[in-house]
């Protein structure tokens, strides 16, 4: 009796198990509900990650705005953490509850584009962006998104530290040696205090591999170019600082926050990251600066740029686009934007970005202006997220010393060209 | 074995036979609909899915078999099915062993001995997320408490989750805690099932103690064990959630798993027609062990 029970018990439970594992395959969509328009009244849905983490007043307040001069749409914000946004987009797109209008990253851009999954704005004012960012969301001559808002990298960097270490501050004139050489200085592993902090990441390699003279993609982006002498050289730049002046995976290095902790607690010199930490470190109880990141053979840096689309799907794309036009070009949300050190809105007229520079901290705000004489852009492809993941996934190997920098190089270029194909 | 032979079923139906399909349907109904819904629909199409090429959002396109095709000439597949294995393999032992000690234990007569099953079937009942941040916490290199523990008393402090040879056995030692309280209670039930008088019949006889758990306790439990080792297996393959908060497949991937890996084909990657190939494999290893145990169980499973 009690083996028929546990078989049938068993037969049941196996099947049951095994055909969980398939519905991993059809998860959860987007739970938003679209709340009832009042008669007479739209109301567009808007998607975002960028106000995540400490603008999200400041994205109200642009909202506000727009409610009054538009009494007849209402917007619904949803915002998620930007580490789990593509993923939810993306399963919000394929089970058609996506949002009106919802916010992309530039290298994100091509793939929605290319997957029809965007409705091409119409009659767009293209004069009042700067032409470069405007045209970064054309596709094949159609404007499917407007810029909204761009950002870059810079050097952070605690005077505080300089000053104890007595190593003279960085200057925009500094190229990696300068860098190395004052890192070596400023870290005092005793004190648990670090020179530098540069992540070994995707993001950071083709950077560097610009700042070295190197190619990410060939011309026509139909190969990777990365494993060069250039590239080389870079990876290691990068991989040479774990450990030396840069903490290890096993200190913490890669996890959320852990950076941005670890300069506000006073205990990193120079920190590679993007302007908008500014806000964010405004209190920190000592005093810091930025200066434009330092080149080898010339200067780059990173520039990032998010985009507004509106939803193929939408059924008020009109009104969606009225919004993110707002958001995009409006003097509210320039103003916002310059005031709360949010990301710098995409103007084409550069007057109105004078009011950035008025506010104190940090001082050298003129770094950021400098830094976007000399920009790279990052390299985009269609299979974007896998390149990001198997190019950050072969540094990493290097940098925890599982593998020659030469071998991780190679072996990512061969899995890049290996997506270009597919 | 005789005795587990299949009831000869009556062809002939009886009157009123229809009559009572109807209820039955009737009473099936409920569970019937939620499997059909959001388990029978959902697996014959990724059945459909995984002969096409579908980012979840542009039309699918035809491609045959060409999905399984790329995944078994993937390294990337050897490496997650290798990790998956690794995962059981570590797994089994410590979670069976660990858990016929506790069912040993708290089969006497203890003090307190009910909170003390309550306890360790705790573990059990909790979400795996709320486990899985605790260990991530008390397996963290430099400030938990596992390596603190270890450092005091002069061992080496592994990485853990940052070190790519320690990551899966970060996550080996986590499941094992967590399921230790399931397998407890499924042998404690074994346990108490065995009859006292062939304990007796042994004693006077002369057996020791450890004969009697060799030869008596152990054969007799062997009905349970067989459906821990299953249920365990078809779980362990399966093995997702603690994986995803733990380690998220890293370092460098070398914790991924299967599921992880369909996981991130679908929705990091949007490459769905791959995932569900993956899926359909998957569910061909497990369906195949599973065949393979039952198949063997004649050896060495006694029913009393």
């Amino acid at each position: 009796m009690r083996g028929t029970t546990i078989m049938r018990l068993i037969k049941t439970a196996a099947t049951t198990v095994a055909l969980t594992v398939l519905l991993a395959a059809c998860g959860q969509g987007s739970a938003t509900k679209e709340a009832a328009a009042p008669e007479g009244k739209s109301v567009v849905r808007y998607m975002n990650f960028s106000s995540n983490d400490g603008h999200e007043k400041d994205l109200t307040a642009i909202v506000n705005a727009f409610q009054t001069a538009n009494p007849n749409i209402t917007v619904q914000v949803e915002t998620v953490p930007y580490a789990d946004y593509f993923t939810k987009l993306q399963t919000s797109v394929a089970g058609g509850t996506a949002a009106d209008a919802f916010e992309l990253n530039y290298e994100n851009f091509v793939t929605y584009a290319k997957n029809g999954s965007l409705a091409e704005l119409k009659n767009v004012d293209t004069s009042v962006y700067k032409k470069s960012l405007v045209d970064a969301f054309n596709d094949g001559g159609k404007q499917y998104g407007v810029p909204e808002s761009f950002s870059n990298v810079v050097l952070f960097y605690n005077k505080a530290l300089f000053k104890k270490a007595g190593v003279a501050e960085p200057t925009a004139e500094w190229t990696w040696k300068d860098e190395q050489a004052a890192a070596a200085k400023l870290t005092d592993k005793g004190a648990k205090v670090w020179g530098d902090y540069q992540p070994v990441s995707y993001n950071e390699f083709y950077k560097v591999l610009a700042q070295n003279g190197g190619e990410f993609l060939n011309a026509d982006k139909t190969a990777a170019t990365f494993n060069s002498p250039a590239g080389v050289e870079a990876a290691k730049f990068l991989i040479d600082k774990v450990g030396k002046s840069m903490p290890t995976e096993a200190d913490g290095a890669g996890t959320p926050d852990f950076d941005s902790k670890l300069f506000k607690s006073g205990k990193l010199a120079m920190w590679h990251t993007g302007i908008w930490m500014f806000s964010a470190m405004a209190a920190a109880p000592f005093e810091w600066d930025v200066v434009v990141e330092p080149g080898n053979t010339k200067k780059a840096s990173a520039m990032f740029v998010n985009g507004l689309v509106v939803s193929a799907a939408s059924k008020n794309a009109e009104a969606a686009q009225k919004w993110v036009t707002f958001l995009a070009s409006s003097d509210d949300t320039t103003k916002t934007r310059l005031a709360t050190s949010w990301e710098l809105p995409p103007v084409a007229d550069e007057a109105k970005l004078a009011p950035y520079l008025d506010q104190k901290k940090p001082a050298n705000r003129k770094a950021v202006f400098a830094a976007l004489e000399e920009t790279v852009l990052p390299p985009v492809i269609e299979r974007q997220q896998e390149m990001q993941d198997l190019v950050t996934a072969e540094l990493t190997s290097a940098a925890a010393g599982r593998k020659p920098v030469e071998k991780a190089l190679a072996d990512a270029q061969t899995k890049v060209n290996g997506l270009l194909k597919k | 074995m005789k005795a587990n032979a299949t009831p000869v079923r009556t062809k002939t139906r009886k009157p009123g036979g229809w009559k009572r399909l109807g209820w039955v349907l009737f009473f099936l109904l409920p569970s019937a609909i939620p499997l059909f819904v959001f388990t029978l629909v959902p697996m014959v199409s990724s059945l459909w899915v995984s002969l096409h090429k579908w980012n979840l959002i542009s039309p699918m396109e035809w491609v045959g078999l060409g999905n399984y095709r790329n995944l078994l000439t993937d390294e990337m597949t050897r490496r997650v099915f290798l990790h998956t294995l690794i995962y059981v393999a570590g797994y089994l032992p410590i979670v069976y062993a660990g858990g016929l000690c506790l069912a040993l234990a708290l089969n006497q007569k203890l003090k307190g001995r009910a909170f003390l099953r309550a306890t360790y079937f705790l573990p059990v009942v909790t979400s795996w997320v709320v486990v899985a941040l605790v260990w991530k916490w008390l397996l963290n290199p430099t400030n938990g408490l596992v390596n603190q523990v270890l450092g005091a008393i002069g061992l080496p402090e592994p990485g853990w989750w940052t070190d790519p040879h320690w990551a899966l056995p970060a996550v080996i030692l986590s499941s094992a805690w967590k399921d230790l309280g399931f397998v407890m209670v499924i042998l404690l039930a074994g346990l108490q099932a065995i009859p006292s008088d062939i304990y007796e019949a042994a004693k006077v006889d002369g057996s020791s103690a450890w004969q009697r758990f060799w030869r008596v306790t152990l054969p007799l439990l062997s009905p349970s064990t067989f459906f821990v080792v299953v249920i365990s297996l078809i779980n362990g393959f399966q093995v997702f959630d603690q994986v995803y908060v733990m380690t998220a497949g890293g370092p460098s991937g070398s914790s991924q798993v299967v599921v992880g890996q369909i996981y991130d084909l679908t929705f990091r990657y949007g490459r769905a027609g791959e995932a569900s190939a993956l899926s359909w494999i998957l569910f061909a290893v497990i369906l195949l062990i599973t065949v393979v145990q039952i198949r063997g169980q004649r050896r060495w499973v006694h029913y009393a």
